[in-house]
């Protein structure tokens, strides 16, 4: 029997564990070289059209947050994980 | 006695046409970035069309020069909404880069040092419409501001102007380059206000 799924709205949840809190003492994992590190050590560009977060070690892109009309997009292809203390 | 203050009003775009609606004249020329301003020697410069069939096309800095620069006087518009009018540059016309380049392709993708990319449907390129960038106001242009050269697509937002470019990659479709993955408009018309998705 497959496994059962639900709707997004589950992740509300667990989510709001991981990011009510600064998400900057997290701990995420660099997809260009694996560093591990808190995200307040990233190199933030701050462009008029968004934030670009990079890797302080080897300046790969870790996220981007646009703020656009109507909300926010965030890119987080650049982190393969994040640590976050509990 | 009034008490709304009309902001802008010497500036808005009721006295002046030439400004795309939301956006203010600058006076200075502001400077955005994702990332580090790359340090790219002329002479390791190189720029390289790339189609369909794999096919590379490249250009040196002095290739690229031999094609011809010409005076380019236009407005440029940010979708940040800063706008500047009458800039003067030097560029050689995506009209003489793609004159011997064969693609059925429709699309493109400005590949730039440092990673960046934006896409802008091939028709966009040509007809005098879109320059490889090298000099601003009579000076080359400053690394800050793309040098040594940039795209320059003026007649869309200013993000299509990829800095620091060094190459366009022919696309069957209109895949999102950068800026368009992360919420911005796939086409950016300023007088059309596409900022965003």
């Amino acid at each position: 029997m497959m496994p059962r799924h639900v709707d997004g709205n589950a992740l509300a949840g667990p989510l709001s564990d991981l990011f009510a809190f600064d998400v900057t003492c997290a701990s995420g994992r660099c997809v260009g070289c694996g560093d591990v590190t808190v995200l307040a050590r990233a190199m933030v560009y701050e462009d008029e059209m968004g934030f670009v977060a990079r890797c302080h070690l080897c300046d790969s892109m870790l996220l981007t947050v646009v703020r656009t009309a109507d909300g926010a997009w965030l890119d987080l292809q650049g982190i393969s994980g994040l640590h976050v203390a509990l | 006695m009034g008490i709304i203050s009309r902001g802008f009003s010497g500036r808005s775009r009721e006295h002046n046409p030439d400004l795309p609606p939301g956006q203010y004249l600058a006076e200075d020329f502001p400077v955005l970035s994702a990332g580090p301003t790359p340090d790219i020697d002329t002479a390791d410069w190189s720029f390289r069309v790339q189609t369909e069939s794999g096919k590379q096309y490249t250009w040196s800095w002095d290739e690229m020069q031999a094609l011809g620069l010409e005076e380019i006087h236009t407005d440029i518009h940010c979708v940040t909404r800063w706008s500047k009018l009458g800039t003067s540059w030097r560029g050689i016309s995506l009209d003489k880069i793609f004159a011997g380049i064969e693609t059925e392709n429709a699309y493109v993708m400005a590949h730039s040092y440092g990673g960046y990319t934006t896409n802008v449907p091939l028709e966009d390129l040509l007809d005098g419409k879109a320059w490889i960038a090298t000099e601003y106001d009579g000076e080359p242009l400053d690394p800050e501001h793309g040098g040594p050269a940039r795209l320059l697509v003026p007649h869309l937002y200013f993000w299509k102007s990829a800095k620091w470019v060094n190459g366009l990659r022919m696309m069957e479709t209109d895949d999102p380059g950068f800026w368009e993955q992360n919420g911005y408009h796939l086409y950016g018309d300023p007088w059309l206000e596409q900022r965003y998705w």
